[in-house]
């Protein structure tokens, strides 16, 4: 494996900026990383080597005229199949837009072109976001670099998958409910979910609209916050957009301190169903913040509890609307039509054999909560329930500037193991659902392992708070690596690479 | 008592514009009825009088100016269409034949 593939994102920029190596020469390496393990790993689903260089040689152009590039110039980047660019397909992991162009690049693809990033491909996804281990894909399951007979988490598990074997310093993914923290988690590296709306939706393929938030994959804290800063910001295109300044997100991780800070520990987040081996680390997690000069405080927050069923009415409800655009009539998959058949039996046929059973299953639940007689019941409740959860993070952050949790009840589970028992696999996003009901930012970083396996720390703060997590998180990332020796990532098996 | 009959499920399939086989319906109808079971868990939530919330942040009526903007161009708008003809999307038949 060759050291640039090692090196993390600031690095990078940083070697590349000073001419010690070209944008080139670091595409070429990890072009060479990917052909040699992502046979096994299975992160992506596209990738073009004429694409990639050409991109890396333009910014070595750019630069070579003169132009003032930001830090990340450069530097490859993996980019979650969710959102569309031009010049590659872009599925969302569904057999209905196998092969798709889309017209136009998302705001965030274009700001990471702008911004000098090198898109190296597409990473594979559960089906329209919807899942917490990529097994829903149409394209395969992607496998954990840990043990790659198990899930890298999901639903952004082929961005998690790539950063984590070392197939890109960077990833792009969006989260809904855990799809980026609890990949993170699960595959050892640093996962964020911006404040919502912090983030441009726009040309992200959506899920649920009132939760999808894109955010960065990265192997250290400060990686994460510089990918952050350069896509982020309003976007006139994004109506719910936030119109605010990018939070000093950067400047948050450089500082890296909890002295005086305030930590509450979510008490709701314990006890049965977490594995003996993630409350470990999560308590390890804590006495390190408190060695760091934190106050730390238990937080109830009674409603938590009923964020999951919430959720998987709330998400569902907004999904069965949003995937009634892939009708079959403009973009996409067309099934049978023989000049016979009506349009709306095409679009059933189209829909039936497109669809896989994930997004199957969640268009029917979301069609049942929305339907007359029983709306006040569940997606009427559900909103409410969202409102107590919001009073809940109030209350809490009156008493405290960052709430913690584990990320994930468990570690990475065996693939197969929750493919057909949806209720199991949704338990997987427990502890972060939460966050993306009320629009908090929140952040997993690695706090050890359990069992072999990685365990991720959840930091949560308040809406427009996101300096706050890359803070903590950089004070803890800190504090366990000097205790380590080095990152957790580093004791992660080597995959033998392909000759 | 499920939480939902198989005529529901075939019903929610046809509002749904899912054309779905006997066998899919029988297993779409055990899980619909499983998830179904443990999200009503939201009702017993004391909420009365509590207003409900659509949306992570406060926005209301978000407007922009009312430029005009170069927007796509037909044959890129077109060029992943199914079928078209004369800078249209060509679709199936949407009424019935006329008796």
């Amino acid at each position: 494996m060759s050291e640039l593939v090692k090196k993390g994102a600031a690095e990078l920029g940083e070697l590349i900026a000073a001419g010690e190596t070209s944008a080139a020469e670091v595409a070429q390496a990890h072009l060479d990383r990917i052909a040699a393990v992502d046979g096994r790993v299975n992160a992506f689903l596209h990738v073009d080597a004429e694409t990639v260089l050409a991109q890396a040689r333009k910014v070595d152009e750019r630069r070579a005229a003169g132009e003032e590039l930001g830090p990340l110039a450069g530097v490859p980047i993996a980019h979650k199949d969710v959102f569309t660019t031009t010049d590659m397909p872009t599925t969302a992991g569904s057999k209905i837009l196998e092969g798709w162009r889309p017209p136009y690049d998302a705001t965030i693809t274009a700001r990471l072109r702008a911004a000098g990033l090198v898109i190296l491909g597409k990473t594979n996804m559960d089906e329209f976001a919807m899942g917490s281990s990529t097994e829903n894909s149409a394209y395969g399951v992607s496998r954990n670099p840990w043990d790659l007979g198990r899930v890298p988490g999901g639903s952004s598990g082929g961005s998690s998958a790539a950063v984590a074997a070392y197939e890109a310093p960077l990833s792009t993914g969006t989260d809904t409910g855990g799809s980026i923290r609890q990949p993170a988690a699960v595959t050892g590296i640093v996962g964020v979910k911006p404040t919502y709306g912090g983030s441009s939706r726009y040309g992200v393929i959506a899920f649920a609209s009132s939760l999808d938030t894109p955010g960065p994959f990265a192997r250290n804290v400060l990686d994460a916050a510089l990918l952050h800063e350069a896509f982020s910001g309003h976007d006139r295109m994004d109506s719910t957009s936030v119109d605010a300044p990018v939070p000093p997100v950067v400047e948050g991780a450089r500082r890296a301190d909890v002295q005086g800070m305030r930590v509450g520990v979510v008490k709701e987040f314990a006890g049965d169903g977490y594995q003996p081996g993630v409350t470990a680390r999560f308590a390890e997690a804590v006495e390190t913040l408190e060695s760091l000069g934190a106050k730390v405080v238990e937080v109830s927050c009674p409603n938590f509890v009923h964020a999951l069923p919430a959720y998987y009415l709330i998400a569902p409800s907004e999904a069965s609307s949003n995937l009634a655009r892939f009708d079959a009539m403009r973009y996409g998959l067309r099934v049978g039509d023989d000049g016979t058949r009506s349009a709306e039996e095409v679009m059933a046929l189209t829909r039936a054999q497109g669809f896989g059973p994930e997004v199957k299953r969640r268009i029917m639940l979301g069609t049942y909560a929305l339907s007359s007689g029983y709306y006040d019941a569940y997606y009427g409740k559900a909103q409410q329930v969202r409102t107590l959860i919001k009073r809940d993070f109030e209350n809490a952050f009156e008493q405290v500037d960052v709430l913690v949790s584990p990320t994930t009840p468990t570690t990475a589970f065996p693939i197969g193991e929750r493919a057909d028992d949806p209720i199991a696999m949704y338990l997987a996003d427990l502890c972060t659902i939460p966050a993306n009901l009320t629009g908090n930012a929140a952040i997993s970083v690695p706090c050890g392992l359990a069992d072999g396996l990685p365990v991720g720390l959840q930091i949560m703060a308040p809406v427009l708070g996101d300096d706050r997590v890359y803070r903590v998180g950089a004070a803890v990332e800190r504090a366990l690596e000097d205790r380590w020796g080095g990152p957790l990532l580093a004791r992660a098996p080597e995959l033998v690479e392909a000759k | 008592m499920s939480a939902i009959t198989r005529d529901e499920v075939a019903h929610l399939a046809r509002l749904s514009r899912l054309a779905l086989g006997d066998d899919e319906l029988d297993h779409l109808a055990a899980q619909l009825d499983q998830i179904i079971s443990a999200v009503a868990r939201v009702q017993e939530v004391a909420a009365q009088d509590i207003p409900p919330t659509s949306h992570a942040l406060p926005l209301t009526n978000v407007y922009r100016a009312d430029e005009v903007r170069p927007s796509l161009p037909p044959d890129r708008a077109l060029a992943a269409a199914p079928a078209a003809q004369d800078d249209r999307f060509r679709v199936p038949r949407i009424l019935d034949e006329e008796a």
